[in-house]
C-alpha cells in the first residue's frame, strides 16, 4: 500500500510537468490549431540557458526569473519568424517545419552545449522540512512551483485586459481584428507564453531527468498524451490531463509493463484516446456541417 | 503546394526528332544501364552507400504513396522499416529459410502491420496521424528492446546477419550481388508504384488527399483506399527494410530510433512530396548528406536536416523534383521557341 501511495504521489509530481507541458500545448493549439511538436526541445533549450546563468554565478530564482524571460521572447521570436509565413498553409507543411524546428534545436543544444549529460540543480534542498518518505522535497517543490505558474496563467488570461484580447484573437481572429486587437501579436504572445511554460517544465525536470538535448523527448510524448485525455482546446482538461498521465504512467511502470515499456504507455494512452474519444475527456466535439 | 498531373498537349511535340515522353524513357533506360555499370566501378564502400541509396529509394516511394498522394501523413515509417528488417532477420536467425525467401515474408507481414495502422487511423486526421506516428516512431527502440520480445529480437545486442553469396555462376562477389539483388526489388517496384498512381487507383487516392468528402460523394471507397493506402505504404518500407538489413548485415533496436522516421520524411520534402522521381533524389540525399556532415560534427546532420526541411517548405515545397521539372519545361519551351525563331 505504500509502495503505491509512493507511487501515486511521484506520479503526481511528474504530472505537474506534463500539465504544463500540455497547457503550452494546448495554448499554441486552440489560437492556431498546430501542434506544436518543438515545444520539449524548446523547453530543453530554455533549461540550457538557466543551467548557463547558474554557471555564471547568478542565485537560483534570478536565474529562474531570466530563463523565463528568455523563453517568452524566443517564444515569441519563433512566431514572427517561422512560424507566421506557413500560418495558412496545409497541415503537412506546418507538421514539417515544426518537425524542422524541433532537430534545429535540438542540435543547437548539442552543438552549443555538446550532448554530455549534465546535472542540474534543486532550488529546493534535500533536507527541508517538507520532505517526507512519500515524496523528496524536489517532487513537493515541483508541484507547488507547477500550480503557481498555472495559477499565475489563468488569473492573466481571466483578469487582465491582454489577457482578455489573447482569448478573443484565439476565438475570434475577424471579429477582434474589427474591434481593434491586433491579432497576430496575439498569437505571437500566445507562443510566447507557451515557451515560458514550457521552460518552466524543462527546469523542473531537469533535476530528475538530467540535462542532456534530448531530455525533452519522453516528457513531450507524455505532454501530446496528457493534452488529448484532457481534450486539446481545454486548458483545465489539459492540466488535469497531466496529473492523470503522470500517475497512470508511475503506477503502469511499477506494476504492469516495467520501465523500460514508459514510452510506449504513451503511445498507447495517445492512440487509445484518440479512437475511443477523440475529443478527450473534457474537449468539446466539433461536428463539421456537410 | 502539391499540383496534380495534367496530361500535357506538349507530349506531341517533337525534340530533335522525339517526344518529350521518348526523351523521358531514353533518360530512365540511360538511368538503368547505368545503375547496372556503377557496381563495377565503385569501391566496395561505395558500393554499399549505392545499395543503400536502392534500399532508401523503396522506402521514400513507399512515405510517398501515403502522405505525398494520399495525405495521411506518417511520421514514423521507421517502425514499419524495423518491422521489415526484424522479419527478415528473425526468418534468418532462427529458420533455415533462404535469404532471398524473406523479402516478400517481410512485405507481406508489412502490409497486414499497415492495414491494421491505417484502419484505426483512418479515424485520424492532419495533426492528430502525425502525432500518433510521431509517437510510435519514438516508441519503436523501447517496443524492439522488450524483454519478453527478446528471445526473437536479441534484446539491445540486436541480431548478426551474414553475408548473402552470389549465386553460384554469376561472376560477382557478395557486395556486388547484394547492389543487384536490391536493384531487382527496386525496379519492378518503382515500375509496380508508378502504374498504381497513374491510373485509376492513383487517381482515387490523390481525390482523397484533395478534397476527402468530393472523393467520397464520386463512390470512392475512402476507408478502404486509405489503409489499403497504408498497407501498400508498409509493405514497400517493409520490404525495403528486410533488404537494408541484409546490407547492414545487422539489427538492433536503436538503429530504428526517431532519426530514422525523420530521415525518411527529409527524404520526401526534399525529394519533392507527391513525386515518383522524388523518392530517388530523396534517397541519394539521406544517404550521403549525413554521411557529410558527419565530418563536421556531431550536431550538423540533424541541423542540416533541420534547415533542409524549413527551407524547402518556403522556397521549393516541390522539392528536388519539382526543379527538374521546371528546369525541363523551361529548356523545352526555350528549344521551341528558338526553332520558331
Amino acid at each position: 500500500m505504500q509502495a503505491l501511495m509512493h507511487q501515486v504521489l511521484s506520479g503526481l509530481a511528474n504530472g505537474g510537468i506534463y500539465a504544463s507541458v500540455a497547457l503550452a500545448l494546448v495554448m499554441i493549439y486552440q489560437a492556431t490549431h498546430h501542434v506544436n511538436f518543438a515545444q520539449g526541445e524548446m523547453a530543453m533549450f530554455s533549461t540550457y540557458v538557466c543551467w548557463m546563468l547558474l554557471q555564471a554565478g547568478l542565485p537560483y530564482w534570478i536565474a529562474f526569473i531570466l530563463t523565463l524571460g528568455f523563453a517568452f521572447i524566443a517564444g515569441v521570436a519563433i512566431e514572427r519568424i517561422i512560424v507566421r509565413p506557413v500560418e495558412q498553409a496545409p497541415v503537412l507543411t506546418v507538421v514539417v517545419v515544426f518537425i524542422g524546428l524541433l532537430i534545429i534545436i535540438n542540435s543547437l543544444a548539442g552543438w552549443l552545449f555538446s550532448y554530455t549529460i549534465k546535472a542540474f540543480p534543486s532550488p529546493f534542498p534535500s533536507n527541508a522540512w517538507y520532505g517526507s518518505p512519500f515524496m523528496s522535497p524536489h517532487e513537493v517543490g515541483m508541484i507547488f512551483v507547477t500550480m503557481v505558474v498555472l495559477a499565475l496563467v489563468f488569473a492573466f488570461f481571466r483578469f487582465t485586459p491582454l489577457g482578455l484580447a489573447m482569448r478573443a484573437a484565439a476565438q475570434n481572429p475577424v471579429s477582434s481584428r474589427l474591434v481593434g486587437i491586433r491579432v497576430g501579436w496575439m498569437l505571437a504572445m500566445g507562443w510566447g507564453l507557451a515557451g515560458l511554460i514550457g521552460s518552466v517544465a524543462g527546469m523542473m525536470a531537469a533535476p530528475i531527468v538530467y540535462l542532456d538535448p534530448n531530455m525533452m523527448g519522453g516528457i513531450l510524448l507524455y505532454g501530446f498524451a496528457a493534452a488529448l485525455v484532457g481534450g486539446i482546446d481545454n486548458p483545465w482538461g489539459a492540466v488535469l490531463g497531466g496529473f492523470i498521465v503522470g500517475v497512470l504512467e508511475n503506477v503502469a511502470g511499477a506494476y504492469v509493463v516495467g520501465t523500460e515499456l514508459k514510452l510506449t504507455v504513451a503511445l498507447v494512452i495517445i492512440i487509445g484516446v484518440l479512437l475511443v474519444k477523440p475529443s478527450g475527456l473534457f474537449g468539446r466535439v466539433l461536428v463539421t456541417r456537410v | 503546394m502539391t499540383t496534380i498531373e495534367t496530361s500535357r498537349p506538349a507530349a506531341a511535340r517533337q525534340y530533335a526528332g522525339l517526344s518529350l515522353r521518348s526523351w523521358r524513357m531514353v533518360g530512365i533506360a540511360a538511368l538503368l544501364a547505368a545503375a547496372c555499370v556503377l557496381p563495377f566501378s565503385l569501391s566496395s564502400y561505395h558500393l554499399f552507400q549505392a545499395t543503400q541509396v536502392l534500399v532508401y529509394a523503396m522506402v521514400l516511394l513507399g512515405l510517398n504513396v501515403l502522405t505525398g498522394f494520399n495525405g495521411q501523413i506518417s511520421l514514423g515509417h521507421g517502425a514499419f522499416y524495423a518491422i521489415g528488417a526484424y522479419t527478415a532477420a528473425i526468418l534468418l536467425d532462427k529458420t533455415g529459410v533462404p535469404y532471398w525467401a524473406t523479402i516478400p515474408v517481410a512485405g507481406l507481414v508489412c502490409l497486414v502491420a499497415g492495414f491494421l495502422f491505417g484502419r484505426p487511423a483512418l479515424r485520424l486526421e492532419g495533426h492528430y496521424l502525425a502525432l500518433a506516428t510521431f509517437a510510435l516512431a519514438v516508441a519503436t527502440p523501447q517496443i524492439l528492446k522488450y524483454k519478453h520480445l527478446e528471445p526473437w529480437t536479441g534484446g539491445v545486442q540486436g541480431i548478426i546477419i551474414s553475408k548473402p553469396d552470389a549465386p553460384a555462376g554469376l561472376p560477382l562477389d557478395g557486395d556486388q550481388w547484394l547492389y543487384f539483388f536490391c536493384l531487382i526489388w527496386t525496379v519492378p517496384l518503382f515500375v509496380v508504384g508508378w502504374n498504381l498512381l497513374r491510373g485509376r487507383t492513383g487517381r482515387a487516392m490523390v481525390a482523397i488527399r484533395d478534397h476527402p468528402m468530393a472523393a467520397a460523394t464520386m463512390g470512392i471507397d475512402t476507408a478502404l483506399y486509405k489503409s489499403l493506402t497504408f498497407g501498400v505504404s508498409a509493405m514497400y518500407t517493409g520490404i525495403a527494410g528486410a533488404l537494408g538489413a541484409l546490407v547492414a548485415q545487422f539489427v538492433s533496436p536503436d538503429s530504428f530510433g526517431f532519426f530514422l522516421s525523420i530521415s525518411f520524411l527529409v527524404g520526401i520534402v526534399v525529394g519533392g512530396i507527391a513525386s515518383i522521381s522524388g523518392a530517388v533524389f530523396g534517397a541519394i540525399f539521406i544517404e550521403f548528406v549525413p554521411n557529410i556532415a558527419d565530418q563536421i560534427s556531431k550536431a550538423a546532420p540533424w541541423a542540416i536536416y533541420g534547415i533542409f526541411l524549413i527551407a524547402f517548405m518556403y522556397l521549393m515545397p516541390m522539392g528536388v523534383a519539382g526543379v527538374v521539372r521546371f528546369a525541363a519545361a523551361r529548356f523545352a519551351r526555350l528549344a521551341s521557341e528558338r526553332r520558331a525563331g
